[in-house]
């Protein structure tokens, strides 16, 4: 069954289109991988799913669950379960990680109509997964990402992901400006949330990623469009031949 | 440039609300001679305008055009609604000393219940004082103003505090100033001395009580802070929004000591808190923390000139204004240092937040170095909410306003993570989360 259904999305950037129409069916509970040069539309694509302003859509549409993803507000995206792990997650001063989580986390809850969560349980779960991702205590006592190396704000990235439980992750570029050891570590905390109940995109431009987190199905983008869709070992194909086999596909 | 000044009868208008008021001033004969001197002084310039280069920003001739009489003695009712605005803001354990329109309210103050080694008295018992011969300097100032010298004339009451030598207070002790009267104007003038090795928090605030409003004030403290003490002082200016409160503070800081003010005002159509320091004696330290909450065409202004006239003394000043609508927040910081005040350190910097593209945002800092081996410094910074992570917080769910009260939160809060006491500090977060609130 469908998760995410894109069709025919067309976006522009301050009169640039990017996206020309661009189709793409994300199945529940599936890794699905997106690869492609720079400047193929890829992270555009995550940007757009998530709501970030500055994008005009001028044809098509994104179904979430059925819904209309396109008519909510980014905070709504969110509480229906969708989630972006950022390429490069934000600084933000004076806000301390603890509750910067708990806000977000009771925000979504109450969105949904939920019961907020108390503070012995909220901290008993934060603990568990920070201890999990190997998230030392005190950095959440500091301001959000302020101070954290690239893989430590990548790592807060997935402890967030694992606490809000989203239906649909989608990374970013997770790869970018981490070393081995730090992507082995951010990757194994993807892993640990895959689920029959998730689904992932995976967004990278080298197939480095994909070797951590092996994806279902793998769509290679270019220029505004998915011009191939294929299993894992179109991942491998890519690496070896290169991008420059679709560039007249696209 | 030829600017041209707002017209009006300010000094008629002054004069007349002086000869009416003879018979609330205490004090006679040489206290008397002080008020009509300074009162002299105020008319020499009447209500400061932008001529007036102190007054650039904030020009009461066209922002406040009149100055209006002064509010009755309180009576009964109003005594009673004081009261109820006053449970507001009581701090538990806290001695209150209150003034309602400017005069000492002794039912509604702590006077008789003071921790030991504090007294308090009311201004006016000692300007009464004929056997007092010093009585009449509390009507003095070395700082030159006119809104100073319009509180020496007009000053009915105030109270004058001492703390003891080596006294460790463990509460605050609290200033409540409680507006009753409407389009009326109080005067008031608070003496405060911290004696020598002595540690104490003062707690200043400035609130209305139900039905008051369009209400002038001008409160004066005069704070004295000997060798090796400790005053922490918070001030909070809670007026009601058509409401002017010029307030201003001037301190002495002796030897060893430690002084931390912090202000924030969220209230009043004009407001202005201007404090003068005088770091008189080597090895203190200043630390100054500033917050601006300001919406609709409310106009805020904090004023500092700090004066390190000896050597070895730091000073930290740190502003911050959040401005929405067609807010005007000024900053103006004035650092002198003396020939003889090597190894003085001063910093101040400022920023303002701007929720709207109406809101204006003007800072003005000044350094006057006379010694050579100083390090002194500033900054200001002027801009919007971060897009991105604007962004970031909503892909995570939260909605806009309350993504927006969290970065404005984030913005004031290193100024008001200053405030040492935790009680305190929680007070002063939930007045400033209150103030988002009313946004949403």
């Amino acid at each position: 069954m469908a998760l995410l259904e894109i069709k025919n999305l067309q976006v522009r950037v301050e009169e640039r289109e990017i996206l020309h129409g661009l189709t793409l069916t994300i199945d529940a509970g599936k890794v699905h991988a997106i690869m492609g040069p720079n400047g193929s539309g890829k992270s555009t694509l995550s940007h757009v799913i998530a709501g970030k302003p500055g994008y005009e859509v001028t044809g098509g549409e994104i179904l979430f669950k059925g819904e209309d993803l396109l008519a909510m507000a980014p905070d709504e995206r969110a509480a229906k379960g969708v989630f972006l792990a950022f390429q490069y997650p934000v600084e933000i001063p004076g806000v301390a990680t603890m509750t910067f989580l708990r806000t977000a986390l009771n925000a979504q809850r109450k969105a949904r109509g939920e019961e907020e969560y108390s503070t012995p349980d909220f901290l008993k779960k934060v603990r568990e997964i920070s201890k999990q991702l190997s998230i030392p205590q005190d950095m959440l006592k500091r301001g959000v990402n302020v101070g954290f190396s690239g893989g430590e704000k990548k790592r807060n990235e997935v402890l967030q992901m694992a606490l809000f439980q989203p239906s649909l992750c989608i990374l970013d570029e997770m790869d970018s400006g981490l070393d081995i050891d730090a992507l082995r570590i951010a990757a194994d905390g993807v892993n640990a949330l895959r689920s029959p109940e998730r689904s992932m995109v995976v967004i990278t431009h080298y197939q480095r990623l994909l070797n951590y987190i092996v994806p279902d199905v793998v769509h290679v983008m270019s220029k505004g469009r998915v011009v191939k869709s294929g299993g894992k070992e179109l991942a491998h194909e890519l690496e070896a031949s290169g991008y420059a086999q679709f560039e007249d596909a696209a | 440039m030829n600017v041209a000044l707002v017209k009006n009868d300010s000094v008629p208008a002054a004069s007349s609300v002086f000869s009416a008021a003879q018979g609330r001033l205490p004090g006679a004969g040489k206290v008397a001679d002080i008020r009509r001197e300074a009162f002299a002084a105020f008319e020499r310039t009447g209500l400061p305008h932008r001529r007036i280069e102190e007054w650039k920003y904030t020009d009461l001739r066209a922002l406040v055009r009149e100055v209006l009489p002064l509010a009755g003695s309180p009576e009964a009712a109003a005594l009673a609604r004081a009261k109820t605005a006053i449970a507001s803001v009581a701090i538990a354990g806290a001695a209150k000393l209150v003034l309602v329109d400017g005069v000492v309210a002794a039912d509604l103050s702590d006077l008789s219940a003071l921790p030991s080694g504090v007294t308090a008295r009311a201004l006016r018992d000692v300007l009464s004082d004929q056997t007092n011969d010093a009585r009449g300097d509390l009507l003095l100032t070395k700082a030159a103003d006119p809104m100073l010298s319009l509180n020496a004339a007009l000053a009915t009451d105030g109270v004058v505090v001492t703390v003891a030598d080596g006294v460790q207070l463990s509460s605050p002790l609290q200033l409540i100033h409680v507006a009753t009267a409407s389009k009326a104007a109080r005067y008031s003038r608070s003496h405060v001395r911290i004696g020598q090795g002595a540690r104490a928090t003062l707690v200043e605030s400035c609130i209305a009580a139900d039905g008051a409003g369009a209400y002038q004030a001008n409160d004066v403290a005069v704070i004295w802070i000997g060798d090796g003490a400790a005053l922490s002082h918070v001030r909070l200016m809670s007026d009601t929004a058509d409401a002017v409160n010029i307030a201003s503070e001037l301190f002495t800081v002796g030897a060893k000591s430690k002084l931390s003010l912090f202000n924030m005002t969220s209230g009043g159509a004009v407001s202005r808190l201007q404090a003068f320091f005088t770091l008189a004696g080597e090895g203190s330290d200043l630390i100054v923390n500033g917050v601006n909450l300001l919406r609709d065409k409310q106009h805020g202004d904090m004023t500092l000139v700090v004066d390190h006239a000896v050597p070895g003394c730091t000073s930290r000043e740190n502003f911050r204004a959040v401005l929405d609508d067609r807010a005007h927040s000024v900053f103006q910081g004035r650092i002198i240092v003396r020939p003889d005040a090597q190894q003085t350190d001063g910093k101040m910097m400022t920023r303002a937040l701007l929720l709207s593209d109406e809101a204006e945002a003007d800072a003005k800092p000044e350094l006057e170095i006379f010694a050579d081996d100083v390090s002194c410094g500033h900054g200001a910074t002027a801009g919007a909410l971060d897009d991105s992570l604007l962004f970031y917080l909503q892909a995570r769910g939260l909605p806009e306003k309350q993504a927006q009260a969290l970065l404005i939160q984030a913005f004031v809060g290193e100024a008001i993570e200053a405030i040492e006491d935790d009680a305190l500090r929680e007070r002063v977060i939930a007045a400033a989360q209150d103030w988002m609130e009313a946004r949403a």
